[in-house]
This record gives C-alpha cells, structure tokens and sequence, in this order.
C-alpha cells in the first residue's frame, strides 16, 4: 500500500493540488495519463499543429502600434500578439483544440464548460461542432446578460448554454455547476476547463496547450525586433493567456513578467477582482491551493469586474507561485483605466481589444510612462472586442436614448470617481 | 495507534446500532437555516425522531458536490449571517441531547480557521469527526494530524468510480466510517438508486473492515430500508433539509415534517 501523502499532484511550490469529490480523482488520473502520453505523441502534436495552423491561424502576428505607444505610452514601443486574430477571436482556442482532440482519445463523446466572457465557450462549441462531440457550456445568468451575443453564438454552433442562477451567477458560480454536471455524467463527459486553475492537471495542462503563445511570440520578437521585450503584459483572470505568454519567457530573467487583474472600482471601494492586490490570502477554490478573495470565515468573496472573463475571485495557482517567488508581478487596472485604453487603442490604431485584453493595454500605457522611450513592451491581446461593443456603447453613452438597445450608462460611480488604481 | 485511541461517540452509536442489528441512521442538516436557533431545534427534532448520528453541514458559498435543495438552504443560512461557530454551538446542543455528531464541511472554511484549531474547536463542542466532500486523503496531511491530536474522525468519501487501490488507501485514511457515495453525482433525492451501493459497499468490504455508510439520494423509508440491508449506516441529506425549505416561513410546519420523516426512516432502518 502506498502512503498518500506521498503522491506527488501538480504543486507549484505551496500551490496548486487536488481538492475535489473522490468521485472525479478517477477521471483527473486518467486525463493526466492520456494527456502525458499524447503530448509525447508526434502523431497527437502533429495533428494539433495542424489544427492551428489551418484552422486557428497559428502563428499569430506581431503588429506594432507606434500611434498608440507615442500618445499613450510614454513613447515606448508597443508590440501587441495578435491573439485576438485566431479564429473564434481569442487565445481559448488554443486549449480547446488540445482537450478536445484528449476527449477523443480517451473516447468520450460530450465536452462541458464554463463560461465568463463567453470566449471560452465559443471556442468549446466551436471545437465541439468541428469534432462532433455534444457540448453544453454553463455562464452566469449575469454574464448571459452582458454577453447576449456569445449565447446567441454558442447556440448556432450547436452547443446547449444554461444559464446559471446560484450564487453570484457570474463565472464562478458557472465553474460550481460545470463541476456538478461533470460529477454525475464523467463516465461519458469531459470537462474542458477553460483557464490555468481547478484541480491537477488542469492547470499545467492548460498552461502547456496555450505555451505556443509565448514560444511563438519570443521568436517572433528576437527575428523582428533583434531583441527581448523590457516587460510582458497580460491580463489576469484565471490566467490562461497571461500563462501562455509567460511561461517562455520564464528563464529569460531580465524580461519583467506583469499581470494586470480586474481593478473593477478600485481596491478601496471592495468591488474588484484583485486577487493579489487585495485583501485575498490563499486558500482552495475550484480544486486549487490559490489565493482567493474570501472572507475571514472562508467564505467566498464576489468578484467585480467590467469585464465578464476577469470577474472571478481566484487566480490559477501557477501565479500564485510566480508571485510570491516575485517572478511575476501583478497590478489591478480599474475598470475606468480599461475602458480608457480600450477607447485609446481602437481610436488610434483601429483595432478593438476584449476589455479584459484592454487590461493588459491599459498595462502598457502604465508601464511606458514609467520607463520611456527606450522600452520595448510586449502586450498580450488575448481577444478581441467585437463582443463588447454594446459594454463600451453603453460605457460611453455612444447610443442616442431612443434606440433599442439601453442606452443607460454602466459601471461608473455616480460622482465619476476612479477609485484607487495604481497611480502612474 | 487505533487501538489505544479514546472511541469516538460515532463509534459508539454505529457499535450499538450493530447491535441492535440495523444500521444506523444519519442526518444531515446545514447549520444556520432557517436561523441558527431554528436549526439547532431542527437538530434536536432528528435526533427525538430516532435519528443515531447528526451530519452538521457548515454552509458554503460554493458548494459544488451540493444539488438545488441543499444550495438554497445553504445560501439562505449565509444570507441571515450564519458563522462558523455556530457549527460548534449546535455540535455541543446536538451532543447535550444525546446523540453523536459530525460536520460537513467544504475544506476552505477549516483552513482559513487553521486545521488545527478548527479540530481543537470541535472536540471541545463534543463532534466526532468531520466529512470532507472536497478534502481527499492525498492532501490531508494537516487533517490527519490534527484529527490524530485530538481523537477525532475523519469521515472520507469513496465512489463508484474509485478504483480498488483507491478504496484500500482511503479507507486506510479514514476512521470512524467511511462515506459511500451510493451514485455519481451531487445531493439529492432520487426516486431509483440502482445497484452503484450495493456493489460500492461490497467492494469496501473485500478491502476494510471500516464501517460504511451510503448516502447520496436515500430519501423515503423504503430506500432506507434497502440500504441498510447492507451498509451499516444510512446518510439521508437533501429530503430532511426540504422539510425546512418547502415551509421556509413556519417553522413549527417544517419541524413537524421533518419529524415525520426522522420517524419514518428511522423506522425504514429498523425493518
């Protein structure tokens, strides 16, 4: 008989682990079985190659946007990672491809998710309707509000969306009702987590099919610009384009690694997804050892965030550990700065960010001011923001008042103030 | 080590519900719903009705392994300001009435109390032990010590799905019972159990002789009757709990049917 304690399960020094039902460890271990397996497969590798090359659109570009950098930036030079120009408009195709090609080889014929923003279960539906497995993906009742367009996407591509009524109805409460549908049908079922959380091997797995990001974008930097960045730029929800991008860059020790997470109305007023800027302390949600935002109880503490795919109130482990080894550092962006540099980068280089990428934007506008002209910025931007076109109508008061759609702005305070922000 | 440890009153009452030849009947009620004193008086109304073992559930905001019935009382006994140390308090009220307890908890509100004082805590209040639905024997090293310090059980869970390496290291890991989850999936009542328990309980057996109990789904008399055919405890859960959430303004209404439900299960695991 072994000892159990001395299993070894994914820890990212203190994080990381396996916190759920007995009933899943069976399935974790055979997902972590096949997907060591397959990714030392060349015949499972070449076949996802394949796939994002003539169907994602692998490898993204590079696009430089001097425009923005020069009026916004301090006059740093901006390179953005086209994430957004995969097909399905994000970074989330990237792990989808990987589980779903994994939910065929260990021969199960539904794939489940949750959804924040929408992107990840376009992306599931997507790679659902492609391979022919049934899909149903879980959100929020609250996100299905605020993201209507991604529903009505899911639904054309075939997938079942169930809107989810407990809790804060946003993307947490989304991952409690994937965990309980995966629970009673895992025999047949997989769970396609959509971020670098949750139980062993999911945050590693997850990580590893969104690495490309990162190893792409370092060549591309070394072959285009002659150097590394000065810092990388990625916004942080659960965390898995910020991983994706990071994680190459890892050992390039002279390369600043920074997250930027959901500032919602700034720390001070509590209504934010801050995990690390907060008064979040690391604890277990969603299978992981992570910093959560919780009370002094342990009670889970509602997140808030402009932006649907960053309103979670936990963080994948591996940041955890980047953070507290102080290999990565992490700044919350309020949703006024976001929704600034959202406006910015559309305004001057006509390309429109995802507000949660629009985080990660609003990032380099901080961190040019900072260190001037000499640097040289890489910025994730993880998606695109067709998606939130009725958020910043609204946000901005674009819509005249007799429209049909409610021209009501949301999400600023009455008397206009920002909140606590980091100050530049 | 086992030998010499001081038997907790969950053994006590599996021991002599053996005895009598029946399994034993246990009762899960959250803590805090419909108010902290309702809930303790519910308590106090299982274990007059027959119930041998009270599962003391401490809500949580996610609880993931948790259907519709246990959620809703869950979010409403947080809603009207339920603490963590009211789990104790009805811990002490459940053992001043007589019966053995034990708490159901997520594991993030005993970590964030630290895993050691939360097990000093409980011991104090007279609990026997806790079920951990998200804790697995592999990261629980801190819980087998403090349960180790301070005499208490530690309640894993086994399912359909584990397989037989994984039955012989959990029940290694566990002490007083063992939970049979009887099917995969989450809280509540379901009108057929199928034959998951029985072959669950079955394989248990050919590994351990910890004593099992099934929950997941056990609802009515009959179903508690056919359980405990061959388990030696019978966990019922969400169809007590809807007693208090089909009545969630009259009290004196839920507690009446909570009472004739206890009765009639605790009748089912005598037949």
């Amino acid at each position: 008989m072994t000892d159990p304690t001395s299993v070894p399960l994914g820890r990212f020094g203190a994080y990381g682990g396996r916190y759920v039902p007995e009933a899943l460890v069976a399935a974790l271990e055979e997902l972590d079985e096949h997907r060591r397996k397959a990714m030392a497969d060349p015949a499972f590798l070449g076949e996802l190659t394949e796939l994002q090359r003539s169907y994602t659109g692998r490898p993204s570009i590079l696009t430089s946007v001097p425009r923005f950098a020069a009026e916004h930036c301090g006059g740093a030079q901006v390179v953005l990672k086209r994430e957004d120009l995969n097909h399905t408009g994000s970074h989330k195709i990237n792990n989808v491809l990987g589980q779903a090609l994994l939910t065929k080889r260990m021969g199960k014929t539904r794939v489940i998710a949750e959804t924040g923003a929408g992107q990840h279960g376009v992306a599931t539906a997507t790679a659902a309707a492609l391979m022919g497995l049934d899909c149903t993906v879980y959100m929020g009742r609250v996100d299905t509000e605020r993201q209507a367009l991604n529903v009505a996407r899911m639904r054309l591509l075939g997938a079942e969306v169930v809107p989810v009524d407990h809790g804060s109805r946003t993307l947490k409460d989304a991952v409690n009702e994937a965990f309980r549908d995966w629970v009673a049908n895992v025999d047949h079922t997989h769970y396609v987590l959509g971020t670098v959380t949750g139980p062993y091997p999911f945050p590693e797995m997850v990580r590893d099919f969104h690495r490309v990001i990162g190893v792409e974008a370092r060549a591309q930097m070394l072959d285009e610009y002659g150097r590394l960045p000065d810092a990388v730029l990625a916004c942080v929800g659960g965390g898995s384009n910020a991983m994706g991008i990071f994680h190459r860059f890892i050992d390039d020790g002279d390369v600043r690694l920074i997250g930027l997470e959901g500032g919602g109305e700034g720390i001070s007023s509590g209504r934010h997804a801050s995990r690390f800027s907060g008064e979040a302390t690391p604890g277990v949600l969603h299978g992981a050892f992570t910093y959560v935002l919780q009370d002094d109880e342990g009670q889970t503490i509602e997140s808030h965030s402009v932006s649907a795919g960053l309103d979670y109130p936990s963080v994948g482990p591996e940041h955890s550990y980047l953070r507290d080894a102080g290999r990565a550092e992490y700044r919350p962006i309020t949703d006024t700065q976001a929704m600034e540099a959202f406006r910015a980068l559309s305004r001057t280089e006509g390309i429109l960010p995802a507000i949660e990428s629009a985080h990660a934007v609003a990032g380099a506008m901080q961190l040019g001011s900072e260190l001037g002209p000499e640097a040289l910025l890489l910025v994730n931007l993880s998606g695109r923001g067709d998606k939130d076109v009725h958020t910043a109508a609204q946000w901005f008061g674009l819509l005249d008042e007799d429209d049909p759609i409610d021209a009501e702005p949301i999400g600023q305070s009455p008397d206009g103030a920002e909140g606590e922000g980091v100050q530049l | 080590m086992s030998e010499t440890r001081t038997e907790t009153a969950v053994s006590r009452a599996l021991a002599t519900a053996r005895g009598e030849d029946r399994a034993a009947l246990v009762g899960y009620l959250p803590v805090g719903y419909p108010s902290v004193e309702g809930s303790i008086e519910a308590m106090r109304t299982m274990v007059r009705a027959g119930v041998d073992i009270v599962e003391i559930g401490l809500p949580y905001t996610d609880p993931l392994m948790d259907g519709p019935v246990i959620q809703t009382a869950a979010t409403g006994a947080l809603a009207a300001g339920v603490h963590v140390d009211d789990v104790f308090r009805a811990a002490r009220a459940v053992t001043d009435e007589g019966a053995a307890c034990v708490v159901m908890t997520y594991w993030n509100p005993v970590l964030r109390r630290g895993v050691e004082k939360f097990a000093a805590d409980l011991a104090a209040a007279g609990g026997s032990g806790l079920v951990t639905p998200d804790l697995v024997p592999d990261e629980a090293a801190d819980w087998l010590a403090a349960s180790d310090a301070h005499d208490l059980d530690r309640i894993f869970l086994v399912a359909p799905s584990s397989t037989t390496e994984r039955l012989v290291s959990t029940t290694a890991a566990s002490r007083g019972f063992v939970y049979a989850a009887a099917l995969m999936g989450v809280t509540g009542a379901r009108s057929a159990l199928g034959s998951d328990a029985a072959v669950l309980v079955d394989r248990v057996r050919q590994v351990s002789d910890i004593p099992v109990c099934v929950g997941l789904g056990v609802s009515t008399a009959e179903q508690a009757h056919q359980v405990a055919q061959f388990a030696d405890g019978v966990i019922v859960g969400s169809a007590l709990v809807s007693c208090l959430v089909d009545a969630p303004d009259d009290l004196d209404r839920g507690l009446a049917r909570l009472d004739t439900l206890a009765r009639e299960l605790a009748a089912g695991v005598r037949r």
